[in-house]
């Protein structure tokens, strides 16, 4: 399915955090992102893909445009989606993850702003965010094709005239012949990725040093 | 639903793709064009007909087994935002780690060809080709000065970068427990639990017959060794890597133990296997390399100094020095975090046309890396079939053993060792246990490692701890630490089985 990235603002994290953060002793938990759309007219989400930095649980919200003169709510699309499997281990601490919106619980139409809500509930890490942030929405469908009359409405044939005895029927012959054919055309066109094996240029492999970069 | 579906038909796109190049496809190719003659094939219904040929004559299993080859191989789906070096290692500081690593392997190497004034690469003149190639079965014999080269690094040096590796987002506060002051392995990654572990190995169950137990004298062989020697036997007419893999858990049977390997790795000498190797020995014979005297100084150290394998000492050059030349091992890097070092012709430096990898394979041996191979000689005695084995093993599992990666496989475990042991025991588990446990035992855990495909059988937790618990009676009474070096430094009374089944399966957690 195509999709077409859409200019999205992020601002910056938003700690929660109960009490006074500079004299509290522990870190944040709970980080708010928020994305606004500031050149775009509301559209449907398509998906979404980042790449995790030790978030464990992420919470979605979304604001959409109605068209009736009520002020838009927030509503939560996505609750507590697990990103590690276990909080205080590496696993999935680092990697590229994509949302769509069959995973929502709610319909994407019309998106005004997004928030993000991050929960990270192990001590261990130092910090823990989500970067490379892309919104997408559904690219232009593929032009439908008008086929010419008679290509989608072929005529029938006639009928053919009587065939001579012991000689197969040309319609299974013709359509023998075009299954060996397309055999033929298939085995020809897959070319065998043949391995070369040499690792030398042009019968030369006097070498110097080993290279850094 | 439909990110598995996806998934799923990326996979099999790429498994078809990777086919495609195989002697297996030119061979059904030509098996298919062959088959058109005979009478049961018939144009109508060509595609059935043919698929049917192929499952009665064995060439149907045979794919299958070749799919069943790549997919224990073949690294999980990744996101199409990630880039190759994700797919190598996730996590970025482990990837920096490894970098930094291989960097320092380089300045080693590196300041070894300066110092020696021997170039990485030369061009042998044909007199020093023929005297090679008449000397090629007895290189052993040779005693080339091999004073002045040193190995680039040993198991402990690779210790030490575990040692220091750190998750830079990681709190290493004093507010935390002691424990972690304890173990020398400061990485949060998650390690299988003892019922886990119970799961994942339940073949190796107390009530599982099992070889290396079970095939003792005491026990007489119509409780579990016969049945099982039958069993081997029938999944070796079948031809089925995954029975194959699926048997060897509980051990295979001394002489059925090459030809299952050989299935389960996926390995039949064909002609072109055979030309092959002997491709890679044509390139031994022209070009002359540094690393192949990295291999020479090993194999003398390690494998020609030990009671089991000195006698292999020719087998090993044999299959060594063709390693570094085979092009086919640099796959392994796209699932492997190391990236294989680079080089230009002499006088084209930084003109990409003339960027080579050094040595060949990518791979740079290191001190007891000859003892990956040492075992292999007592299964197989052709050099290219040994050849075979001994490349299918390194770029499925041994590779794993020396380069830094998240992978579940090697050093999650180590974590669960304290400090001192774990420098003994280290390396023990970066040489699989060659040379330190007899040669049976060796093989019967070698067969669990091919059995799981998986190396975590090696790992700390499960037989390192069980091994210094069996010891603890001898430790109570050393006084110093080079004593008890020595008591655990001898494996070679050690039965390796009992031990593992004992601690997974007997002790109260």
């Amino acid at each position: 399915m195509s999709r077409v990235s859409v200019p999205c603002h992020v601002k910056g994290t938003v700690a929660l955090q109960v009490g006074d953060v500079r004299t509290s002793q522990g870190r944040p938990g709970v980080l708010v992102i928020d994305v606004t759309f500031p050149s775009v007219a509301p559209f449907e989400l398509q998906e979404i893909t980042f790449k995790n930095y030790y978030t464990a649980f992420l919470t979605i919200r979304v604001r959409q445009h109605t068209s009736t003169h009520t002020p838009a709510k927030w509503v939560t699309c996505l609750r507590d989606y697990c990103l590690m499997p276990d909080p205080h281990s590496e696993e999935g601490a680092q990697e590229y993850v994509s949302l769509f919106k069959q995973q929502m619980l709610c319909d994407m139409a019309r998106v005004l702003e997004l928030r993000l809500i991050l929960r990270q509930p192990s001590p261990l890490w130092l910090s823990f965010t989500v970067e490379e942030l892309q919104i997408y929405q559904q690219g232009p469908k593929s032009p439908s094709m008008t086929f010419p009359k008679w290509l989608s409405h072929p005529v029938p044939c006639e009928q053919p005239a009587p065939l001579l005895e012991g000689l197969p029927e040309p319609s299974r012959v013709s359509s023998e012949v075009q299954q060996m054919w397309a055999l033929t055309e298939m085995i020809r066109a897959s070319h065998t990725s043949t391995r070369i094996g040499r690792f030398d240029v042009d019968g030369c492999y006097d070498l110097n040093l080993l290279s850094y970069t | 639903m439909l990110q598995e579906e996806s998934d799923l038909s990326l996979i099999i796109a790429q498994i078809v793709q990777k086919l495609k190049g195989s002697n297996l496809y030119a061979q059904l190719e030509r098996q298919a064009w062959a088959s058109l003659q005979r009478p049961e094939i018939k144009l109508e219904s060509l595609k059935e007909d043919i698929k049917e040929f192929f499952k009665i004559s064995g060439w149907e299993k045979k794919l299958q087994n070749a799919v069943y080859s790549e997919l224990s191989v073949f690294p999980l789906p990744s996101h199409p935002a990630a880039p190759p070096e994700h797919l190598k290692e996730p996590l970025v500081y482990m990837r920096k780690a490894q970098g930094s690593w291989e960097k320092r392997i380089l300045k080693s190497l590196n300041s070894m060809c300066t110092e020696l004034s021997i170039p990485l690469a030369r061009k042998r003149p044909v007199g020093e080709q023929k005297e090679l190639l008449n000397k090629w079965n007895e290189m052993g014999t040779d005693e080339p000065d091999l004073s002045l080269f040193r190995p680039v690094y040993a198991p402990k040096d690779f210790l030490e970068v575990l040692i220091n590796l750190r998750n830079p987002n990681y709190e290493n506060g004093d507010s935390l427990s002691f424990r972690t002051h304890l173990g020398l392995i400061q990485v949060p990654l998650k390690v299988k639990d003892i019922p886990e572990l119970k799961e994942f190995f339940v073949e190796l169950g107390l009530t599982t017959g099992q070889l290396g137990i079970d095939d003792s004298t005491q026990v007489p062989p119509e409780l579990f060794e016969n049945e099982h020697v039958r069993i081997g036997q029938k999944v070796l007419a079948e031809q089925d890597s995954a029975a194959a893999q699926q048997y060897v858990r509980q051990g295979s049977p001394t002489a059925l133990r090459a030809e299952l390997w050989a299935l389960i790795l996926n390995i039949s000498s064909q002609p072109e296997d055979i030309l092959y190797y002997e491709q890679l020995k044509t390139n031994v014979i022209q070009h002359d390399l540094l690393v192949d005297s990295l291999i020479y100084k090993d194999v003398k150290l390690t494998a020609s100094n030990d009671d089991y394998y000195f006698v292999f000492e020719d087998y090993l050059y044999q299959v060594l020095l063709c390693f570094s030349r085979d092009t086919s091992v640099l796959g392994h890097f796209a699932y492997s975090s190391a990236s294989p070092p680079k080089s230009y012709i002499r006088g084209k430096l930084g003109l990409e046309e003339y960027a080579v990898f050094y040595p060949p394979n990518g791979v740079i041996p290191f001190h007891g890396f000859s003892m990956y191979v040492a075992p292999l000689c007592f299964l197989y005695h052709e050099p290219s079939k040994l050849y075979q084995i001994f490349r299918e093993m390194y770029v499925r599992f041994f590779f794993r053993l020396h380069s830094i990666s998240s992978h579940p496989s090697l050093f999650y475990h180590l974590r669960e060792i304290g400090a001192q042991p774990l420098r003994i025991s280290f390396k023990w588990m970066v040489r699989a246990f060659s040379g330190y446990l007899a040669t049976d035992q060796l093989l019967l855990l070698w067969d669990r490692i091919l059995g799981y495909n998986s190396l975590e059988i090696l790992a700390g937790k499960i037989l390192a701890a069980a091994v210094f618990a069996f010891r603890a009676v001898n430790l109570m009474e050393v006084t110093s630490l080079a004593a008890a070096e020595a008591v655990l430094a001898d494996l070679s009374t050690l039965k390796v089985m009992p031990l593992l089944q004992i601690f997974l399966f007997a002790t109260v957690t």
